[in-house]
């Protein structure tokens, strides 16, 4: 079979090996990442739900566990309306372009020393590049929706992902400096040898800074005002419907999921474990982004939405001034006798 | 023909697609959109030239916040494209010319002995672009560099001084001094005596028993 297939590909045969394999590792990372957001969504639903003295879903599957997949299905089977006076080509690019950077920031995470897609070494800002190119698809879903609720949550939504990506672009700087390297592999590596060695002792402002801008970049409670339904409706996607409407919520999820990723690697030591004594694992990895993403529904049940004007304040006025302070006060620091600590 | 190749030509002829719509379509909104892949397929090539660092930049800077606040204002924009095409025909001689300049200054650039295939330098594997152009960036280049960032600096000082308007009849309010509004500021807790209620005195005993006893 394979010789009868490098003889029909000819010299393109290493190529064709080469993009193959790479698929089959693009598919064996998209997967376990849909079902994990689908997972996602009914944790979510059971963690507030006991948060606020409920059960949460219960009824399809023993204890809920098959809701993901009801919903999935309720919505591919509804139909998708498409808004007479929107811009029909753009309705459909708006979920496609929310989704497609949520994936495409995946290709340079590391799930282990040597599990990973593309080892590249500016990976780090590779990942900044397409969080950030993620705005698109709330920008364009808005405009195309012509709805007045739709593009003032677009609308809401640009300026806070630009402005806060401002402050988590510098958080990130705070970690090439003590890592020395863009990498993510590598950026784990320099935390090797316990717990006290993450970065997120050191770097403890940039860590909560870069977790809060997190939230708000993901568009998440208390940050959620782009979808803010007491003052626009649903925002965005208030006009969607269906599974258009579903792709939105899935890039959501996510989006979550690659920031609490990145949290972990960068902050908690990725997938080394906090003492030495016990092997490093995936194992490891996979709890810390756990409870990162039980953060982020911790957020969501206790805190009531910011005002819009706040969140600009804490972005521009709060943030940005400490990130800065900090990434002085680490530079200073490392010329010191103290360097080590920072390193 | 090898892999590469084929991935260049694509993406070089999204690139020019995408540049010539830029400048034809009539919405202005198809029109920013189109700027954007132009400069997504752009950084898709110099990826493919292996100047990781600046591809990513392009898309980081240009397509990830200067497009998206572009876009934002076209958005919010009703512009007439028929007023804006109105000198077309009157200014089409001069921008004809200064195309033509720039076509044959390109000519120049690329037809020089400095930019031919011969010239590319094959570097070792586990050569960091990034790091190379971080180095360079800060040792030889780092006084041109540090007046680059201050002359930017120096133009977002500008730019925010001559369009900042404090209106007087504006009633938004300052988060800042909401923030720090006290329990002590706001709330007054007044101690008031409870009202005790008194025992209302028993009616006189009589024969008759009382109502909890039955």
């Amino acid at each position: 079979m394979m010789a009868f297939l490098a003889q029909f590909f000819g010299e393109y045969w290493p190529s064709v090996q080469t993009v193959t394999w790479t698929l089959i590792k693009i598919v064996a990372i998209v997967l376990p990442l849909m079902i994990a957001v689908a997972y996602l969504t009914l944790a979510e639903r059971k963690v507030i739900g006991y948060m606020q003295v409920r059960i949460g879903p219960n009824r399809v599957g023993y204890w809920g566990l098959l809701q993901p997949l009801a919903d999935g299905l309720k919505l591919l089977f509804k139909e998708i309306i498409l808004p007479t006076a929107s811009n029909k080509g753009l309705f459909f690019l708006g979920p496609v372009l929310a989704i497609a950077p949520a994936f495409a920031a995946w290709a340079v995470v590391p799930f282990d020393a040597t599990m990973v897609l593309a080892d590249i070494d500016a990976g780090l800002l590779y990942i900044l590049a397409m969080t950030s190119v993620a705005v698109y698809g709330v920008i364009i879903a808005g405009w195309a929706s012509n709805s007045k609720y739709a593009f003032l949550g677009s609308l809401r939504s640009a300026a806070q992902i630009v402005s806060y990506e401002i402050a988590m672009g510098f958080t990130l700087v705070g970690v090439l400096m003590c890592a020395n390297s863009l990498n993510l592999g590598k950026i784990v590596l320099g935390q090797a040898g316990g717990f006290w060695h993450w970065y997120f002792i050191p770097l403890f402002p940039l860590f909560v800074v870069y977790f809060i801008s997190a939230v708000a970049e993901t568009n998440r409670a208390p940050f959620d005002v782009a979808e803010g339904e007491s003052e626009i409706v649903a925002g965005f996607h208030v006009e969607y419907s269906g599974m258009a409407f579903a792709v939105f919520f899935l890039a959501e999820y996510a989006n979550m999921i690659l920031v609490s990723m990145l949290a972990a690697l960068m902050f908690l030591g990725g997938w080394l474990s906090p003492v030495p004594f016990i092997p490093d694992s995936f194992l490891w990895l996979l709890a810390k982004v756990a409870f990162l993403l039980f953060m982020f529904l911790w957020f969501r049940a206790t805190f009531p939405r910011y005002r819009y004007d706040q969140i600009m304040r804490l972005g521009w006025k709060i943030f940005i001034p400490i990130t800065l302070v900090w990434i002085v006060f680490v530079g200073a620091m490392m010329q010191t006798s103290l360097g080590y600590l920072f390193h | 023909m090898v892999f590469t190749d084929i991935v260049f030509y694509t993406l070089a002829a999204i690139l020019l697609f995408a540049g010539l719509r830029v400048i034809t379509t009539r919405n202005p909104v198809y029109a920013a959109l189109f700027l954007v892949l132009a400069f997504f397929t752009a950084a898709g090539i110099w990826l493919l030239l292996e100047a990781e660092f600046l591809g990513i930049a392009l898309v980081l800077v240009y397509v990830g916040a200067v497009m998206v606040l572009f876009l934002f204002v076209v958005m919010m924009l009703d512009i007439n494209v028929d007023k804006l095409r109105e000198g077309f025909w009157e200014y089409l001689p001069m921008a004809g010319f200064i195309g033509l300049l720039m076509v044959v200054e390109m000519a120049m650039v690329l037809g020089g002995k400095y930019f031919s295939p011969t010239h590319a330098v094959s570097k070792p594997l586990g050569y960091s672009n990034t790091a190379e152009l971080g180095r360079v960036l800060y040792t030889e280049y780092l006084l041109p560099f540090e007046l680059a960032s201050v002359v930017l600096l120096v133009a977002i000082v500008a730019a925010i001084v001559l369009t900042l308007r404090d209106r007087q009849d504006n009633k938004s309010m300052n988060p800042a001094d909401q923030v720090k509004v006290r329990k002590q500021d706001r709330v007054r807790i007044v101690s008031m005596p409870a009202e005790v209620e008194l025992p209302v005195e028993p009616p006189a005993v009589t024969d008759t028993p009382a109502e909890g006893k039955q």
